[in-house]
């Protein structure tokens, strides 16, 4: 199914990526913040997309550990690769925005700490199924699992002990002439994380048929 | 729980196994079948394979591709159940050196809840001949009567299938002696003993069965060897090509 | 699922384990006191960094405990599990039919112990150290240290016991365990420096309470993928 997503996917996040300045642009001016608000068009797409790419990654890694599929194995890994990635993002262009609006790089808030804690879980994910020899992608899907589930308790307790970004709740009450912007960087954002996570399992499965093909020659 | 009989077979299939690491296969499609009452040696040069055979026939690793039976069943379909018909003995020896040779065997004595444990533990101290020596460390031991305990330790619960990896490692000629005639009386009652081992001389008449793997691929399986292993196998665990 | 019998043979099988790791580590003593000295030397490197003017810094007391607590129970989990490395003795432990979430149950059992038992020498030493009245509320000191160990030790069970089999295994388990167990050293810090203020008290109690549920959900998913992870 992923294989057959990825043109699609491809060709609309291209489109709609190329498109986005222009709305981006267009959308008004925020009253306080001004011209740095717009990041948060991209910003928070990504953030979004790398919580969803984890959450793939904890399922995945959870029907492999349980249900023995190589195939979900493959996703999982692809998906961990996805949440660095936009983590990378994500925690790029916070600081950008963080520097303008609160007069500092970084801050220990909540958001922040728990994205950088969920981006090192998977970090340390990849670190053990490069460094961890024979055998080490079962252990790492046991590691994705338990980062999954770390996910709402790393939240709350960052929490309690600091909160200074925007809420959530920031989306809802956005400014109605804001909402097509912000709604079409998203939907251009799940369309590429569609066609990077269908192009690096293709990968992943080539890389495993590659394998099988040089065990046959072995014959 | 409903009370069920206890899990046993009399003989062990392996179908067509393999076990990849990646590119490397260290098993490549093995297949034959061992009885009950009946010494397997499984043979072979360094890294053809032969620990990963037996810590599939363990249970502790599953193989890529083929299919094990125990009797009928597979290891997944008979549960934890298989494990009590199953005794290791691998080549580090799986013994607690901070404890004493009585407290290791009593250990797993009560892991395996075998009944009676007091008594087969003495009887099992007593066949190791370390009768008077059951509260010293094991850590004081020779390899040797380390190499007696384990063994002793591995048949405690009375297993159908006994694995030993080098079993004759580090012994003398006594102890080899009463190794071997241990391996005779296990064959009487009717357990298959898979045994690995250079040691060609020592086995030459005892084997019901010879296994060679080379490079994970069984490359012999002869019923009742004539004697003149050494002779006939040198060349194969030495590495080199048939 | 649970039966009575199936239950009382659980405890039976974890109490054998945990009973065998104590009369080892009782006969060597080596794990106990190597944890306690290296978690005293993390107490004295962080004293240079914390200690301005003679005086330590606000809240710093609950900090340094711990942070000490996580890097001497990284140390005690290394170690223990080393010590069913070397003669492959965990390896034996999981031919045995015993169920194997009753094994993983043991090895918690005495990996607690001995973090409890390196906690009761280092919280007195904090707290004379750094003049930190962590007494002052010892019924949910009591709690956070509980129910914080037991979080901790939990996944660092778990992860160092599937480590066992896998390459650099000393510099990953800390790796891995750190990210997943921030919750419980933020409850942790946070709580302890609740408890010892004059009215924190409610503050702390939150804390307990996510960390006991920190606990059960963490001991629930270990007891259910020790078996999926230790099997290749």
């Amino acid at each position: 199914m992923l294989k057959r997503l990825f043109v699609p996917a491809l060709f609309v996040a291209a489109v709609m990526l190329a498109v986005s300045p222009l709305l981006v642009a267009r959308a008004p001016l925020e009253t306080t913040m001004g011209l740095v608000q717009k990041i948060f068009y991209y910003h928070v797409p990504s953030a979004m997309v790398m919580f969803l790419a984890a959450f793939v990654c904890g399922i995945a890694s959870a029907v492999y550990l349980f249900g023995r599929r190589p195939g979900a194995d493959r996703v999982a890994v692809a998906a961990a690769e996805v949440v660095v990635l936009f983590g990378i993002i994500v925690l790029v262009t916070g600081p950008l925005w963080a520097r303008k609006a609160w007069g500092v790089w970084w801050q220990w808030d909540a958001r922040l700490t728990s994205t950088l804690v969920l981006w090192m879980i998977f970090n340390a994910y990849l670190l053990l199924r490069k460094y961890g020899g024979p055998g080490s992608d079962r252990l790492a899907a046991g590691v994705a699992l338990f980062g999954m589930a770390n996910v709402p308790f790393v939240y709350w307790s960052v929490n309690v002990w600091r909160t200074l970004h925007p809420k959530t709740s920031v989306v809802m009450t956005l400014d109605p002439a804001m909402r097509p912007a912000f709604w079409w960087c998203v939907t251009a954002f799940v369309c590429l994380f569609l066609a990077v996570l269908a192009a690096r399992v293709r990968l992943e499965e080539e890389r495993t048929r590659l394998e099988e093909l040089y065990l046959q020659l072995d014959d | 729980m409903p009370v069920r009989a206890p899990f046993d077979f009399t003989t062990l299939t392996v179908t067509d196994v393999s076990r990849h690491f990646g590119r490397r296969k260290a098993l490549n499609r093995v297949t034959f079948t061992c009885e009950a009452g009946h010494i397997i040696g499984l043979l072979g040069p360094n890294g053809a394979g032969k620990s990963t055979l037996l810590s599939i026939l363990a249970t502790l690793a599953s193989p890529t591709l083929g299919v094990v039976r125990y009797g009928g069943t597979t290891a997944r379909e008979a549960g934890p159940a298989i494990r009590a018909r199953l005794g290791a003995l691998g080549h580090d020896l799986y013994l607690y050196p901070e404890l004493t040779a009585r407290e290791n065997l009593r250990f797993f004595a009560r892991l395996y809840e075998v009944d009676d444990a007091a008594g087969r533990v003495e009887a099992a101290l007593t066949r190791a001949g370390l009768a008077d020596r059951g509260d010293d460390l094991v850590s004081g031991f020779s390899r040797g009567m380390r190499q007696k305990l384990a063994l002793e330790r591995a048949l405690l619960h009375g297993p159908r299938l006994v694995l030993l990896d080098e079993p004759f490692t580090g012994l003398d000629d006594a102890a080899t002696q009463a190794l071997v005639a241990r391996l005779v009386a296990l064959k009487q009652e009717g357990v298959i003993v898979l045994l690995t081992t250079h040691d060609l001389d020592v086995v030459d008449g005892l084997l019901d069965q010879v296994l060679v793997l080379q490079n994970g691929r069984l490359v012999t399986d002869e019923r009742q060897p004539a004697t003149g292993l050494r002779a006939r196998f040198r060349r194969v665990l030495a590495g080199e090509a048939r | 699922m649970a039966a009575p019998g199936t239950l009382r043979r659980f405890l039976a099988t974890a109490w054998l384990i945990t009973r065998k790791d104590i009369t080892v580590e009782w006969r060597s003593r080596e794990i106990i006191y190597t944890t306690v000295f290296f978690a005293a030397s993390c107490i004295l490197v962080f004293a240079f960094g914390f200690v301005k003017d003679g005086r330590p810094i606000d809240d710093v007391a609950s900090a340094i405990l711990w942070i000490a607590i996580a890097f001497s129970g990284t140390l005690a989990l290394g170690r223990t599990f080393e010590r069913e490395r070397y003669n492959e003795t965990l390896q034996a432990l999981m031919l045995a039919p015993a169920d194997r979430p009753a094994i993983y149950a043991g090895k918690l059992a005495g990996i607690l112990l001995l973090m409890l038992a390196v906690e009761a020498v280092l919280v007195p030493l904090v707290a004379l150290l750094f003049q930190a009245p962590l007494f002052r509320q010892p019924v949910l000191l009591v709690a956070l240290l509980g129910s914080g160990t037991l979080g901790y030790a939990a996944v660092g069970t778990l992860f160092a016991a599937m480590l066992v089999r896998a390459r650099s295994r000393d510099v990953l388990l800390p790796v891995l365990l750190y990210p997943i167990t921030i919750p419980v050293i933020i409850a942790g810090v946070r709580g302890t420096a609740a408890a010892m203020a004059p009215d924190g008290g409610e503050m702390a109690r939150a804390w307990v309470s996510m960390l006991v549920f920190f606990d059960v959900v963490f001991l629930t998913l270990s007891l259910w993928t020790f078996e999926a992870v230790m099997t290749e």
